[in-house]
């Protein structure tokens, strides 16, 4: 048995030398992070730098061209020394995304299911947990997410920020160690970014560890316990954000960070 | 008035046969018709250009040649030919062409779905039959609604096709009354019972698109 302790530095994600092209475009040139339990690690960059990718690489909605994915020291994908990327099967890909829950920018909830059927739908089908199991954990994270009296709407019925917290309530039904964030709040008006800011601020005081890519530079400074800067398909910097943002080593973040601040 | 409920039994008789070639194609043929989407969007490029050119075939010629075909001349074909009587030969004639139209209103509906319902049922861990069962089709329902509305209303006036197989429905029975008694009531009479049969059927598409609508995309 591990203990906590141990637990504590093993890491979560384990990403080297991630390479994907589209075509002829080459968005991720050599991506290598690894992410601990507890990290809450911002990824900032301009549009176009390839972050998104790679957070989507790495819960297997892109496949990779070379490197290597660990999640929880279970390999997801690597390559061999004849260059050639290997994936684990089926059925080893599908355990261990699971690990990961998404947030996305668009929020992708369930049009035909209410709230609460969109929390319970993934640890019914998937999970095969009972009902009278689920509901109660269901109603504690729409409590926490501030919107158990939504239980029974329909996401049309929503505003932008409460469907991203529905979704984040959505991604956490299924207890994943992991929570990445595709620019959770860039569809969202600027008087409702607070709102879904604040959700994810509190599930980075309970040590959730997540990934977050986002344009809010104050939020990526204030929660983040790293913050990475990517541009053109590479990790640039990746430190601590107080020092990120305080004296940025590179002219390409300090470009980018003038531009933005 | 004698003369009309004269008339009305033997019309309602035909109407049965008119009902149960309706029911026995519907309920046939949209569920081969979702088999033939699912293949036809699969990856498998050999199974989906077959569907492919057997939706051509069927939406290509005449359903009332397709009837002909298979009471007449299916016998005579080598290997499968098999005589069978006419009511399974007209819902085998039937069940063939609706699947194929029923086929592409699925597909459209399918491919209506966005990727993104796709990629959050995939983070979520369902798999493709999970997430096509419980994701995409319950809101591909909504969609098709009234395209499907539209075929199973032609479908009610298409079995009147099944005269030429010499069998006796709504139609077929009217017109031999108006050629034996030189009145034309009993054309007046199917017309109403058409008439009834599509309004319950518009009624239920109706009720049905309400229900969908308590969301919204």
């Amino acid at each position: 048995m591990m203990t906590e302790g141990a637990m504590t530095d093993k890491a979560m994600i384990a990403a080297r030398d991630i390479h994907k092209r589209f075509g002829a475009l080459e968005v991720l040139k050599g991506i290598s992070l690894e992410v601990k339990k507890g990290d809450v690690i911002a990824v900032i960059g301009s549009s176009g730098s390839g972050k998104s990718t790679f957070l989507r690489c790495l819960n297997h909605l892109e496949t990779i061209d070379r490197g290597s994915i660990e999640i929880e020291s279970e390999t997801l994908v690597s390559t061999g020394g004849d260059g050639v990327c290997r994936y684990a099967p089926d059925a080893a890909v599908q355990c261990i995304c699971r690990k990961m829950g998404m947030v996305f920018q668009q929020f992708n909830l369930f049009p035909h299911l209410t709230v609460m059927q969109n929390l319970i739908e993934a640890p019914i089908v998937v999970k095969k947990m009972k009902r009278e199991v689920i509901l109660p954990k269901a109603e504690a994270l729409l409590r926490k997410v501030g919107l158990l009296e939504k239980r029974d709407s329909y996401p049309s019925r929503l505003s932008g920020g409460q469907k991203q917290r529905v979704a984040i309530a959505r991604a956490l039904a299924m207890e994943p160690d992991i929570l990445l964030f595709d620019e959770p709040t860039s569809a969202l008006d600027p008087e409702l970014t607070g709102e879904v800011l604040r959700t994810i601020r509190q599930l980075a005081e309970e040590r959730m560890t997540m990934l977050v890519v986002t344009h809010e530079m104050a939020f990526a400074r204030e929660v983040s316990t790293q913050t990475i800067f990517m541009d053109e398909g590479e990790i640039v910097e990746a430190r601590a954000p107080a020092e990120l943002f305080a004296h940025p080593e590179h002219q390409r973040t300090r470009a980018f960070l003038e531009h933005m601040l | 008035m004698d003369y009309l409920l004269q008339i009305i039994g033997p019309l309602l008789t035909g109407t049965v046969v008119t009902l149960k070639v309706f029911f026995a194609t519907l309920v046939l043929s949209l569920p081969l018709g979702l088999l033939l989407a699912m293949v036809r969007i699969s990856q498998c490029r050999v199974a989906s250009g077959i569907v492919n050119g057997y939706i051509w075939l069927m939406r290509g010629t005449p359903l009332m040649l397709q009837l002909l075909f298979i009471y007449f001349a299916l016998p005579f074909v080598p290997v499968i030919g098999i005589r069978l009587p006419s009511f399974p030969a007209a819902i085998v004639a039937f069940v063939l062409n609706y699947a194929a139209y029923f086929a592409e209103i699925f597909r459209g509906g399918i491919q209506s779905i966005d990727r993104s319902q796709y990629e959050a049922a995939k983070v979520l861990g369902l798999n493709y039959g999970q997430t096509m069962r419980r994701i995409v089709l319950p809101q591909v329902i909504k969609r098709i609604l009234p395209p499907v509305s539209n075929e199973t209303i032609t479908l009610v006036k298409d079995t009147s096709l099944i005269y030429v197989l010499a069998m006796n429905d709504l139609l077929r029975t009217a017109n031999g009354m108006v050629n034996r008694d030189f009145s034309t009531m009993p054309f007046l009479v199917a017309a109403v019972f058409y008439l009834a049969m599509t309004l319950v059927l518009t009624i239920v598409f109706q009720r049905t698109e309400k229900r969908y609508a308590v969301y919204d995309d």
